[in-house]
């Protein structure tokens, strides 16, 4: 349900306990409009104050232009709000009655790719911005490789600008046309749709446009609301990576030993049989804690404590599974790497990788290739990793690493790498097939 | 229903983070201001580490112009939360000479509050404090990480901070060094409100209406005390008024308000046109201003 402006919205308590949360990405250029297009969907959502509007206001005539320029909504830094471009993942925040919503915005130039990938890593759903004066260009495939390789569950494709192509719909279908005929190739069965938009004049971003009577297929606000995301997470196979050890040693609870986490794939009860790695010792689960009432079952993310029946040693970094259902497990790991740090990949480096709670030192194995990002070639033969450059990258750790391939679940097939003399991140990983 | 609904999601992440913190830091501490942020937080860690105690301590940082019912409150809750609690006084770091008494008609400690800060933070080694900071609050937070580093001095760098990808959070530091660590980065006051009311959790009488000498400055009410600088042309008078953020009493904007339970500050929240920092007299000094303090070393 689309909220009408001009009608006064009655807030209802009990609908907001009752809201979903989605968390998607945006990504395009200055150029493209997407901080108007962000600053558009906060405005007609009613999810604006005054004093940020009067400040905007105030900001826009101080610059010189006679609109509210909704651009400056979205700029943080002092410094960005000088030049006037974005340069980092700055992270937005609206609701209407059926979502909340978490906005990973994004710069889109190649020199920000790692940040593309940052504010990626846990979105539902990825907005993909294009000109209609300039359909798809390189930047486009980028993107939406990138949302690709991320395993975005959701792509929206917003053609923005419609206005200064009269709202034709050759255009918009051409576009279409160009960017599914790349799409094929990359994520042949994603959820991608496609909206003529006009974030200038708000033409299908919240409010529908009379200019596109040929278009049926909602607004921007209508898809964000209605993406189903009960699938979006691993619900299939049990990851109970420990992440801290309670004990209260108290009088009320002197033999209490709880392995507290959140739990990131399937879905556990109380009951079942699981194993503990790297131990690879079996036992029960005896209880599934919470503040309050213990659980019959939980499920991802939730986070929980999980008692045992049996008195086994484990430790942070440990991971709980289910008998029946066990991770890969291997110290030789196939991973795309993008990289995040100015000093470039060392091939002959020891790297801490960080991989759900577990802490492994690894060397780089073999560095298969580094992606032309523009292109998609795999280009074998270039050996140097530099930073926003994605690579196929071979690791061996030290202690072997309890994994899902990243397709099948994105927090036990993630990892990040950490360079130990600067303690800096310097490269995110997602574990291949 | 295998799906979560938004605030439990919430505050799944948020305990996460509080675990985290546990495991990776070895003094960590929880600052506590007795707002509605920070009271959140403490229910937050207790949830997290139940049924033990909250691993770390909950610091204050008094500048001594504190509404009472603040302080009353945050001695009943460290007594009800069984949680240790230590206070840093900006008057002694006044009375010490290390931080200097702001004057002028706009005087206030809220900036003096850091020189205590950073100096608790280093008497006591703590290497990671836990904040209630929100990045919907204010520009200057939209960037900011989930734990975020500071150089030795306690300075936020805003081309330092680390990426945070998926769940992975590196608190890897040099001695000297330390993390603000913010749980509840995600939520937004609207969230904070609904947690409050979903989990019945108890606030200082301040947030509900109640009658107090006010005053009106550049578009803000503020509470009227002894030590509070007026202009001639200011008059002090009794208002019907409530707190829906709490600095201290020097920057605390109260709003006009007849709400007196959680239902009515929602209802007035949803129908409101004002951001909730739109009432912090701080933030109003300049269009940078949290920026700034942030580069200093604040919260």
């Amino acid at each position: 349900m689309v909220p009408d402006p001009h009608t006064e919205e009655t807030f209802s308590s009990k609908s907001y306990l009752e809201m979903e949360l989605l968390r998607f990405t945006t990504a395009g250029s200055v150029d493209d409009g997407k901080s108007t297009l962000i600053g558009r969907l906060l405005y007609d959502s009613k999810s604006l104050f005054q004093d940020q509007l009067e400040a905007v206001k105030r900001a826009s005539l101080k610059k010189g232009g006679e609109h509210i320029n909704l651009a400056l909504l979205t700029d943080g830094l002092r410094a960005e709000r000088e030049q006037g471009i974005t340069i980092d993942v700055a992270y937005r925040y609206f609701a209407t009655p059926r979502r909340k919503f978490i906005i990973a915005d994004t710069p889109g130039h190649i020199q920000y790719t790692r940040n593309m990938v940052t504010g990626a890593s846990t979105a539902n759903a990825a907005i993909i911005l294009i000109d209609a004066r300039n359909g798809v260009i390189e930047q486009t495939h980028r993107h939406a490789y990138i949302a690709s390789l991320l395993e975005i569950p959701h792509i929206i494709v917003c053609i923005n600008k419609m206005d200064l192509m009269d709202f034709h719909r050759d255009v918009f279908e051409k576009i279409r046309s160009d960017f599914q005929h790349f799409s094929d190739r990359i994520f042949p069965d994603k959820d991608v749709r496609f909206i003529p938009i006009s974030a200038l004049n708000g033409d299908n971003v919240v409010i529908p446009s009379e200019k596109t009577p040929w278009y049926d297929g909602g607004t921007l606000l209508q898809a964000l609301e209605n993406i189903p995301i009960l699938n979006d997470h691993n619900l299939v196979d049990g990851r109970f990576p420990v992440q801290y050890i309670i004990r209260p040693e108290s009088s009320e609870f002197h033999d209490f030993r709880g392995y507290a986490g959140r739990i990131s794939g399937g879905v556990f009860h109380k009951g079942d049989k699981v194993i503990v790695l790297p131990s690879h010792l079996s036992s029960e689960i005896t209880s599934i804690e919470t503040s309050a009432d213990p659980l019959e079952e939980a499920f991802t993310p939730m986070s929980v404590t999980l008692t045992l029946k049996d008195d086994i040693d484990i430790s942070r970094g440990d991971m709980i599974v289910k008998e029946d259902n066990v991770p890969a497990e291997s110290c030789d790991v196939r991973i795309m790497l993008c990289w995040l740090n100015k000093a470039p990949l060392n091939a002959n480096g020891r790297y801490l990788v960080r991989h759900t709670t577990r802490d492994v030192k690894c060397m780089i194995k073999n560095i298969q290739y580094v992606l032309n990002i523009n292109t998609l070639e795999k280009q074998t033969e270039i050996k140097s990793v530099a930073m926003n450059d994605i690579a196929c990258v071979e690791l061996l750790t030290t202690k072997p690493l309890f994994f899902d391939p990243y397709r099948k679940n994105r927090i036990t097939g993630s990892l990040i790498l950490i360079d130990e003399s600067t303690n800096e991140t310097v490269g995110a990983g997602m574990i291949q097939d | 229903m295998l799906q979560l609904l938004h605030l439990a999601e919430l505050e799944s992440e948020a305990i996460f983070i509080l675990r985290e913190v546990a495991a990776q830091f070895e003094q960590p501490v929880l600052l506590f201001s007795g707002g509605k942020d920070s009271i959140v937080l403490v229910h937050l860690a207790q949830k997290a580490f139940w049924p033990a105690r909250i691993p770390f301590p909950l610091l204050h940082i008094d500048t001594g112009h504190n509404f009472e019912e603040t302080i009353r409150f945050r001695d009943d809750l460290v007594k009800r939360f069984n949680a240790r609690l230590i206070v840093g006084s900006v008057q002694e770091s006044i009375n010490s000479g290390k931080a200097v008494e702001e004057q002028g008609i706009n005087a206030s400690r809220n900036v003096l509050q850091t020189v205590t800060l950073l100096d608790v933070l280093e008497k006591n080694k703590f290497d990671a404090a836990i904040g209630g900071g929100r990045r919907d609050e204010e520009k200057a937070r939209a960037k900011e990480r989930f734990f975020s580093h500071r150089d030795e001095f306690g300075q936020w760098d805003p081309k330092n901070q680390r990426p945070e990808l998926w769940n992975l959070f590196n608190g890897k530091k040099r001695m000297g060094e330390h993390f603000r660590v913010f749980p509840i980065s995600n939520w937004t006051e609207m969230d904070v409100w609904q947690y409050l009311f979903q989990e019945k959790i108890e606030l200082p009488s301040i947030y509900f209406t109640h009658e107090r000498k006010v005053f009106y400055r550049d578009g803000v009410w503020l509470a009227w005390a002894p030590f509070m600088k007026m202009k001639p042309d200011e008059k002090a008078e009794v208002r019907r008024v409530r707190c829906r953020t709490v600095g201290d009493i020097t920057c605390t904007g109260l709003t006009l308000s007849t709400a007196d339970s959680l239902e009515d500050i929602i209802s007035e929240i949803a129908a409101t046109r004002v951001t909730e920092r739109g009432g912090r007299y701080d933030d109003k000094r300049s269009d940078a201003a949290m920026e700034d303090r942030k580069k200093e070393g604040y919260f």
